[in-house]
């Protein structure tokens, strides 16, 4: 049993909306990424740079925004979250598993055979997962079925769809875009992990996607740009866009891939490759802890 | 049982059938929620439109996004029935079918008109024929052919009840109708439409019909023989076929679809593991469709009852 005292009133397994403060968002942050790197350099497989990026938004949404029940998952009362981008599995386990939907030591079986955690989120394997995914470009038509039921049964649920901005290139984002606008479902709320960076490269270089916002904004959305590791600013953007009515919303947060760690920041080479032993003891350094120190932490 | 065909035969549409059905299911659930891509007269998902707006939603020329949408819906309990052509509902959505609906095993039914060569003047492009070999192919999913109107009705509510991802296939023109309302239909098991001993022909939808006039011919010619309808391609009933094949000893099978993967495929991945006896398959040879009228095209692509009789002596001359 971990002998560590939560850092809020409210305990990160609470059924509900969280709503902590930027300072335990920030310390939980780092948590979540401590567990990326840790579970990424005994998995030794899978995507590093994204996650890290999205740790902080994640936190913002798991921790403060949504309302959640992870002993319930289904729990009729919860708002709905899905990452379009499925490939983020380390940040999305890690997510999970802090906020208390399994122990956090399933993470240290990712991608393995004997685990639940798939290398793409399955529906199938981990509590929690409703939707699965790994083909890009099709969670937001999910999150649109999602909101309009919704409505129809009457319930408050709000949706947050979370996309990549490589994924942006799926012309499948598009219809759904469309369809959300159409429909003017104010219950969603989606969130793009603006790092700019995609397997091959820069994304502007791969294939461009600029402007972005004008671009949710000609489809009928309302676009909020931010710097999506400054917390405070997060927290303000989810709030808006609860305000928004007749419209769906998008946060488009500008991340650094690999944050926190410098010698991933940035590179592209860290999109989908896992950090070897020694690159993540390194990493762990960076981050405040070791290797050994975090592993038995996610044991315990 | 042995079907008896009226004189003249009736001649109805397999998607109204479809059409009808969802109107029933309104009444009966109202968790029934139905999604349209710009075609809802064509699919006849319109019946269900203007009796239930609030649970019908027009989604545009966005398949892919409409696979999508029905998967959330179902994800909140709903039973989702989307529709549009069997080329875009088969073809184009496959991704989503495949990740979002069949890896998640989701509730959700889709209706893809417009199957087969007979569709006729709008040509190959519109011609699906490759759905079942795409849809048998997919874990959890399940795939039904009804052969007429009483049939699609039928195979539609039975879908809505049978848990996870269905493809409905229907066509596009009016077919015979071989069954009447009080025809038996269980999801997943065959049905034998004509009693036999020398050979039997297995068909499913539009093929049904032409294998009970293919029966009636090789009647005439002394030789017995039993028709199976086969319209649930997937779960398939492999008792009834290992039976078929040991009581009758040679195998005919008829779809309106491509050779590769369909009908005729699942069946000889079942018998050639169980009791391997002489088979035939009546079907599209691995070739684009074309414009012209249905039956015409029905002629021309050998689908018709002269070709199971021709196939069934063929099998019969290999049969010992």
């Amino acid at each position: 049993m971990s002998t560590r005292v939560e850092p809020t009133a409210i305990p990160a397994h609470a059924r509900g909306r969280l709503a902590w403060p930027p300072d335990a968002l920030a310390e939980k942050a780092l948590e979540i990424r401590r567990d990326i790197v840790t579970l990424l350099v005994d998995s030794q497989s899978g995507h590093t740079g994204g996650p890290l990026g999205i740790a902080d938004f994640g936190t913002v949404l798991f921790f403060h925004e949504m309302s959640l029940d992870p002993a319930n998952p289904k729990w009729e009362g919860r708002d709905f979250w899905h990452f379009s981008c499925g490939h983020v599995t380390p940040v999305i386990y890690s997510l999970m598993a802090e906020r208390g939907y399994f122990p956090v030591r399933d993470l240290l079986q990712f991608r393995t055979f004997e685990g639940h955690c798939q290398g793409h989120p399955s529906a199938h394997d981990t509590p929690g997962i409703e939707v699965s995914s790994g083909s890009l470009g099709q969670g937001l038509s999910v999150c649109v079925g999602v909101a309009l039921a919704s409505r129809l049964d009457g319930n408050p649920r709000r949706v947050y769809p979370v996309m990549s901005d490589g994924e942006q290139q799926e012309g499948s984002i598009w219809e759904a875009a469309m369809s959300a606008a159409h429909y003017r479902l104010d219950n969603i709320c989606a969130t793009i992990d603006y790092n700019d960076i995609q397997i091959d490269g820069k994304v502007q270089s791969v294939m461009g996607i600029a402007p972005l916002a004008e671009k949710w904004r000609s489809f009928g959305w309302h676009a909020i740009e931010l710097n999506g590791h400054d917390i405070p600013a997060l927290i303000r953007a989810y709030d808006e866009a609860r305000t928004i009515k007749g419209k769906p919303t998008v946060v488009l947060a500008r991340t650094l891939m690999g944050k926190n760690v410098s010698f991933m920041e940035d590179d592209y080479h860290w999109h989908g490759k896992p950090p070897k032993k020694d690159e993540g003891e390194r990493a762990l350094i960076e981050l405040g802890t070791t290797y050994e120190a975090w592993k038995a932490r996610m044991l315990s | 049982m042995n079907i008896a065909l009226a004189d003249p035969v009736p001649m109805k549409k397999t998607r109204e059938g479809f059409g009808r059905a969802l109107v029933e299911l309104g009444e009966e659930n109202p968790n029934v929620c139905v999604l349209v891509g710009d075609l809802s007269e064509s699919t006849m998902t319109h019946f269900f439109a203007q009796k239930f707006p609030e649970r019908f939603f027009q989604m545009g020329v966005a398949e892919q996004n409409m696979c999508g949408v029905a998967a959330g819906l179902a994800v909140m309990g709903k039973i989702a029935f989307y529709s549009t052509y069997g080329a875009f509902a088969a073809c184009r959505d496959l991704d989503q079918i495949r990740v979002t609906l069949c890896y998640t095993k989701l509730n959700v039914k889709i209706g893809g008109a417009h199957g087969g060569i007979s569709v006729g003047p709008d040509g190959a492009t519109h011609q699906a024929m490759e759905e079942f070999a795409i849809m048998r192919s997919l874990p959890n999913m399940s795939l039904v052919v009804p052969c007429d109107f009483h049939e699609a009705k039928k195979a539609t509510k039975a879908s809505a009840a049978h848990p996870g991802p269905v493809y409905i296939r229907f066509g596009r023109e009016d077919v015979p109708v071989v069954t009447d309302e009080s025809t038996p239909f269980t999801f997943g098991k065959g049905e034998i439409f004509g009693e036999g001993t020398d050979i039997t022909l297995v068909a499913c939808g539009t093929m049904v019909y032409e294998a009970l006039r293919a029966r009636e011919e090789l009647s005439r010619e002394n030789i017995s023989a039993r028709v199976v309808n086969l319209h649930t391609l997937k779960p398939l009933d492999a008792d009834l076929l290992v039976r078929s094949a040991r009581e009758t000893g040679a195998i005919v099978t008829a779809e309106e679809h491509q050779v590769n993967g369909g009908l005729g495929g699942a069946v000889a991945e079942v018998i050639v593991r169980e009791h391997p006896v002489p088979m035939e398959m009546v079907a599209v040879w691995d070739r684009f469709g074309q414009s012209g009228k249905p039956s015409e095209l029905m002629d021309a692509f050998g689908l018709r009852a002269k070709n199971i009789v021709a196939a069934a002596k063929r099998a019969l001359a290999r049969k010992r």
